[in-house]
């Protein structure tokens, strides 16, 4: 594993099936009366949000537990240079308490990059979301949940159709998704109406469809996205109502893919504008699930991005390979 | 008691060695090298072996943001224009978005009285189109035009004078004391929040893009009110083909309409965005390759008249946190020169003249600087740069002489080193350093 998480693009193939394959382990672990590994005793993990998002901060803090991880989360309002602290003196603090590992969630993009790429912090970045750019362990849990269900757990998503709907301009799910469903070997197809697809969409590993209906017949997969209601206000849709119609998913599209198939959604959902309750609560709906398969997949890269040390036992990076 | 300035073996515009002797703010003679001697009446001799290099007329920016008033922690006047002077400058146009605003007379005379005392360039203000930048109502262009700072070029640059009747009013009225409009070319609408040029690399990076349309709708109806109204109009910052297309058919058509480029514009593109580095968010932002090439292109032809620096100098601060809440703008003046050479020269695009005709001669036709930009000749005013053209230097922005760091370019290695400029008679830069307290006063 490299050092940092930053882009699902940072991921080889075997780099991502390694992950996969950690987390199937964790998720065992789960299952156990004590739910607790001894891997990252004596580390320290810092959840750095600037930007409010409780499931994946629960999600990233009970990871580290898990893991016996010393875990200290750390809000921190505004990041312009105008209101707060500046990222780099939030940095410098976070390199002064001895953070191992920083797990970040902001509302720029590039935010965890700029982490990583300057000499402020030495600890391992994880991107835990930044703007509308990336948010790669999403992307890893859906891999993960996919891979359960239409792989019996094992290997890649070699030929597997997938569709992923909504507002693809906005979304870092979509963005970390794509590229590691590609990865992968799945066939991606994106739904949306035009306004929301980002111009340069056509240079992505992946098809592009106005027409839902068509971009689910005989899916694997259907994976929703989270769309603001607010984005009418700006003309991206003229009406909720037409939104849903056109491309929100209910039974009757439900019943286009294939009879396998699962139905995702990575939260929170909007029901009865992307999604309708009875889709959700289906048994089609992996949805709960997912959130499930987070943390097994974020204790995998924490372990690894740790090189699955404790200080008393520098000598082994273990599965992690080149550590840190 | 003057002293008399020898430039041995410099080679005007590229050509053959000349021995130039400067006395009295002026060109005193030009004669073949090694037979160049002070006029009588010089009370002291200052002369330089300068064999090979190229001597050029004193470059003139038609943009420079030298943050005088407001934001002196980023540049003033006194260490903008010694950046200017090693870069080989002898004449600025000081960019109008201070604080205050420079959108009356006042601003502009304090602006261009605090230029003089520094002495190492001709600081020409720009003045606001429009009163506070807001670009709903005329600032007093007139008072400005009539203050002794003079002035002719009239800008919101950093805003577009977006409101179409606000903009022909300006176009007519600078017309009465040949005045031009200077435009930041850029749909508000269009670029609501943009960080970075809109195409393959915004998509990736989730950055709102910044469309070439929004440059070009605005060149377009500009052109269409310049053509309409009979002014003349300068589009600042050119940045896409598709602006460079619309000037073409413009001046195919007559219209007055002039436009410059940035050397970042130039050599830069939009890939360098990709690791998030805030010294490079600009604006208008890094393009694609085939603008570059098109902007190149169109600078050797002429359709692009002029290289601008756009010199934007900003604290650490602002530009070392996330992309988006850092600001836009790079330090331009101290490579300006070579980047050129790099871009242009180098690859046979223009020649020497050419250059000289880019970055001096033409902006000061624009700004209307009449004792800049001038031809080497005896007893043309005495606004020159030499510029060593086999010697290369690497960028270091804790070197510059501006007071930010916030170069592109850093660690560049580029062709070409000033190793003199002159002002006003005087030298502001001798043997590639500053020269303290030149106190040079343009000849008018």
């Amino acid at each position: 594993m490299k050092r940092h998480l930053l882009s699902s693009a940072d991921l080889s193939r075997e780099e991502a099936l390694l992950v996969l394959d950690t987390a199937k382990e964790m998720s065992s672990l789960a299952r156990q009366s004590v739910r607790k590994l001894p891997a990252l005793r004596g580390r320290t993990v810092v959840n750095l949000f600037f930007e409010d998002s409780t499931r994946t901060r629960i999600s990233f803090e009970a990871a580290a537990k898990r893991l016996s991880a010393d875990v200290i989360n750390f809000s921190a309002k505004g990041s312009s240079v105008s209101k707060g602290e500046s990222l780099k003196d939030t940095a410098l603090t976070l390199q002064a308490m001895g953070a191992d590992a920083v797990v970040i969630r902001h509302s720029s993009s590039g935010a965890a990059h700029r982490l990583a790429a300057t000499d402020w912090i030495d600890a391992g970045v994880v991107n835990a979301g930044d703007g509308t750019h990336e948010h790669p362990t999403q992307a890893l849990l859906d891999a993960y949940t996919l891979r359960r269900h239409l792989n019996d757990g094992t290997g890649d998503l070699a030929g597997k159709r997938i569709t992923i709907v909504g507002d693809v301009l906005h979304s870092r799910v979509v963005r970390s998704n794509v590229l590691l469903l590609q990865t992968l070997g799945a066939e991606v197809t994106l739904a949306a109406p035009p306004t929301l697809f980002p111009v340069g969409v056509d240079a992505w590993p992946c098809e592009i469809s106005y027409d839902l209906d068509e971009a689910l017949v005989d899916r694997d997969a259907v994976m929703m996205l989270r769309v603001q209601r607010e984005r009418m206000n700006a003309s991206y849709f003229p009406s909720e109502r037409e939104y849903s119609m056109r491309y929100g998913l209910d039974a009757r599209r439900v019943a286009l893919l294939a009879d396998h198939a699962i139905v995702m959604h990575p939260g929170p959902m909007n029901r009865g504008m992307e999604i309708s309750a009875e889709v959700a609560d289906s048994d089609r709906s992996v949805i709960v699930e997912q959130v499930t398969n987070g943390v097994s997949v974020r204790m995998a890269v924490l372990y690894l991005l740790l090189g699955g040390q404790s200080e008393a036992d520098p000598g082994d990076t273990g599965v992690g390979g080149e550590g840190r | 008691m003057s002293e008399a300035i020898i430039l041995r073996g410099v080679r005007p515009l590229g050509g053959d060695p000349r021995d130039v002797v400067v006395m009295d703010g002026r060109i005193a003679s030009i004669e073949p090298a090694g037979t160049g001697a002070a006029p009588a009446g010089a009370s002291s001799v200052r002369e330089a072996t300068l064999d090979g290099k190229v001597l050029l007329p004193g470059l003139v920016d038609l943009h420079t943001h030298l943050r005088e008033p407001g934001r002196e922690d980023a540049e003033t006047v006194l260490t903008g224009t010694r950046a200017a002077a090693l870069g080989g400058f002898t004449a600025v146009h000081a960019m109008a978005n201070t604080s205050p605003v420079a959108d009356n007379a006042a601003v502009v005379e304090q602006v261009w009285h605090t230029g003089r005392e520094a002495g190492y360039c001709d600081v020409r203000p720009v003045g606001a189109v429009s009163v506070n930048l807001a670009g709903e109502r005329l600032a007093e262009l007139g008072a400005m035009a009539d203050s002794p700072a003079a002035v002719r070029v009239f800008s919101d640059d950093g805003h577009c004078v977006f409101d179409a009747a606000i903009m022909r009013r300006a176009l007519e009225y600078v017309k009465a004391f040949d005045g031009v409009v200077a435009q930041h070319a850029q749909d508000p609408q269009l670029t609501a929040k943009a960080q970075m040029n809109e195409g393959i690399v915004s998509a990736q990076l989730g950055l709102t893009g910044w469309p070439a349309v929004a440059e070009e709708a605005v060149v377009a109806r500009d052109i269409l009110l310049t053509a309409h109204v009979g002014s003349r109009l300068h589009v600042c910052h050119v940045s896409t083909a598709g602006t460079v297309d619309l000037l073409r058919r413009a001046k195919e058509r007559g219209v007055d309409v002039t436009a410059e480029v940035t050397p970042h514009h130039l050599l830069l593109t939009e890939d360098l965005v990709r690791g998030y580095d805030p010294l490079f968010k600009v604006n208008p932002p890094l393009r694609t390759a085939d603008d570059v090439a098109a902007l190149r292109q169109g600078l050797a032809d002429g359709i692009i008249d002029a290289v601008a620096t756009d010199h934007a100098p900003h604290p650490v601060e602002d530009k070392e946190g996330e992309w988006d809440s850092s600001a836009f703008g790079m330090l331009g003046l101290q490579s300006a020169l070579s980047i050129v050479v790099e871009t242009m020269v180098k690859p046979g695009l223009i020649d020497w003249s050419g250059l000289a005709d880019r970055m001096s001669r033409i902006p000061a036709m624009i700004g209307r600087v009449g004792d800049q930009g001038r031809p080497i000749a005896v007893g043309e005013p005495a606004n020159l740069t030499v510029v060593d053209p086999d010697a290369q230097w690497t960028v270091r922005g804790s070197q510059l002489a501006s007071k930010s760091r916030n170069t592109p370019f850093e660690g560049m290695t580029l062709p070409g080193v000033v190793v003199a400029t002159v002002y006003g008679g005087r030298p502001t830069v001798w043997d590639g350093q500053l020269v303290a307290g030149p106190t040079g006063v343009a000849v008018r």
